[in-house]
């Protein structure tokens, strides 16, 4: 496992560093220098090649490149070009909603698919299957964005249940955080859920055709042991690696449906950077979240190890 | 000369028992009625697209400022938008944004993600680097990834098409290499390595068509994700420029108007749902068709 470990430890390097250098060439592809964008449209020539010089966008880019990883290996993401303060602390600050909504997210997806996919799996033909074939297309053919705007209309505009958009902090109570974040939390996680569904259907269909599940059954065991004892330790790698896909793409979907809802997370962060054209935060924020998508695929990757031992000896 | 005719008639049965194949899995594919469903609605979001100066009652960018956000009605089946646009003349000229960018993203990333698997799979070095980017690409969120690119290039429809290629490039790149690697251990391609055949020559006439049929079945969901992701990038003030009527940007104008037009939402939102829907649906029915071991 010791060895395992390691390995899968040392293979995340590469990738980081290859998403390094993806972020700095994105934002170095942009037409016009950040000089120009900071000094204004009545700068002169001689103003921004002055402040290129301070910032070493002079430099060429190679240089420029190593600069700024040296500078993120001491934890220093750059200065923000329009809001003068450092990346890190910017990032810091609209962290914490982006974290609350995948968390929610997840939750909405994993509560609505395990159940339902392994109902519709033991009841294959049911009401309960077709109505679980029926979500999972759904799910994957209406985009999140669309989701949200369905469920603003009827929860906001129609009832008035909850808010349209809008962030409430922890700190400003808990009822009141979950309310602001129930229906991009539902919007976000129900393609998501759709997904797991379907793959927890199918891994479930798979592990109850098994032989040592029928032996099970032979032996007598109770139908509701032969399906959460036996046949569900061994659906959890697929379910597992679904989950982990699926928070990814949460994090993903975060752009679009903290823009819409107005939820200051980083995937707002980003989209409003790239209208002011703050490369330092866009190239920050890239950054982080590809760290975070690379730590959540490690760390599922660890589980399986530690659930399925012939994942490790491969 | 009894060999030769003995071969012959083996090559004879051969033929009969391939054309059979072909017809059972033909068969299969109209009896499913999904994949039937699916085609039916992606040959008529194909029509609506190639008839939409028909369809369409109006000019796509006519605006007559006094009919601003009327309901659906005779005049304006869809209802007008806050510039007083026709929203069905929008949303049918809409769709031939959409299949644009879902055909066009699909097929060269299709192309372009073949290449680069399938060299990758004979070269271990260039494997190594090529995965290695691959892998560095899927660690940054698609939309993240298309927003940036987009906002580097400028709005306009040529760098939509760019940047969702781009994005759909590593998921293909790793999926033909995968394939690849397992047809390249099929003895008659370690028999013609043996032989000494050139690389060019195992990998475009042996290899690829036999990874053939999975890319294709993967292109169908790519063209659905690119329409998704279309839709999102116009969404957010992203994609098209405002001026080309865009079911994304349609969108985006309903999330303004929420309290007052919501047949800003639901006939562009049935429109990119259906369109998604069927190429889904036509994406399962073909796996069966063409890559039934993978299902």
């Amino acid at each position: 496992m010791k060895k395992y470990i390691i390995k899968r430890v040392l293979s995340v390097i590469p990738v980081l560093f290859i998403v390094s250098i993806i972020a700095f060439s994105l934002t170095h592809l942009a037409p016009g220098s950040p000089a120009s964008t900071i000094l204004g449209e009545n700068a002169t020539q001689e103003e921004i090649d002055a402040l290129e010089e301070e910032m070493g966008l002079n430099l060429p880019l190679p240089v420029q490149y190593i600069n700024w990883l040296v500078d993120v290996f001491h934890g220093d993401l750059g200065t923000s070009v329009v809001g003068s303060k450092p990346v890190t602390e910017m990032i810091a600050s609209y962290f914490a909603p982006t974290i609350s909504l995948t968390i929610f997210s997840t939750i909405i997806s994993i509560l609505l698919a395990l159940p339902l996919g392994m109902l519709a799996a033991r009841k294959r033909g049911s009401a309960v299957d077709a109505a679980v074939n029926g979500i999972t297309l759904a799910g994957i053919s209406v985009p999140g964005f669309l989701v949200g705007l369905l469920l603003m209309m009827l929860f906001c505009v129609k009832l008035g249940w909850l808010p349209v958009s809008g962030y409430k902090p922890l700190s400003a109570g808990l009822w009141k955080h979950i309310r602001c974040l129930i229906l991009p939390s539902f919007a976000l996680g129900f393609s998501h859920s759709a997904i797991m569904m379907r793959m927890t259907k199918s891994s479930m269909l798979d592990v109850l055709n098994s032989d040592y599940i029928r032996m099970a059954k032979a032996k007598g065991v109770k139908e509701f042991f032969l399906v959460t004892k036996h046949a569900f330790k061994n659906t959890l790698v697929a379910v597992i690696t679904v989950i982990g896909q699926s928070i990814i793409g949460i994090l993903s979907g975060a752009a679009v449906i903290e823009t819409m809802f107005n939820i200051p997370g980083m995937g707002f962060l980003i989209v409003n950077s790239i209208g002011r054209r703050d490369y330092e935060v866009i190239q920050g924020v890239v950054l982080v979240i590809a760290l975070i998508n690379v730590t959540i695929s490690l760390i599922m990757d660890l589980i399986y190890g530690l659930i399925d031992p012939r994942i490790r000896l491969d | 000369m009894e060999s030769n005719e003995k071969s012959l008639n083996l090559e004879e049965v051969r033929r009969q028992l391939k054309k059979e194949q072909r017809s059972v899995r033909i068969r299969a594919f109209t009896k499913n009625k999904l994949s039937m469903a699916g085609l039916v609605l992606v040959l008529l979001m194909i029509l609506i697209a190639l008839f939409a100066p028909v369809i369409a009652g109006y000019e796509p960018n006519e605006m007559v400022v006094r009919d601003r956000l009327m309901a659906p009605c005779l005049a304006h089946p869809f209802g007008t938008d806050s510039l007083g646009r026709d929203v069905l003349t929008s949303v049918v000229y809409g769709a031939r944004i959409s299949l644009l960018v879902g055909f066009v993203v699909s097929l060269a990333s299709g192309l372009i993600g073949m290449v680069i698997g399938l060299y990758a799979s004979y070269n271990k070095i260039l494997d190594n680097i090529l995965m290695r980017i691959c892998d560095g690409m899927k660690a940054i969120p698609n939309i993240m990834l298309a927003i940036c690119l987009m906002a580097s290039l400028g709005a306009s429809i040529r760098n939509v098409l760019i940047s969702l290629t781009v994005v759909c490039i590593p998921g293909i790149a790793q999926l033909a290499r995968s394939q690849a690697l397992s047809v390249r251990e099929q003895t008659y391609v370690e028999a013609m390595d043996a032989l000494g055949a050139k690389t060019n020559r195992i990998l475009w006439g042996h290899i690829a068509p036999n990874i053939l049929s999975s890319i294709i079945v993967q292109m169908t969901f790519n063209f659905a994700t690119a329409i998704l992701s279309e839709a999102s990038l116009s969404f957010l003030g992203a994609g098209v420029p405002s001026s080309v009527p865009s079911w994304g940007s349609i969108l985006n104008e309903g999330m303004n108007n929420i309290y007052t037009a919501w047949w800003l939402i639901i006939f562009p939102g049935i429109f990119t749902a259906l369109t998604v829907l069927g190429l889904n649906l036509l994406g399962d029915g073909l796996r069966d068709f063409l890559d039934p071991l993978t299902n």
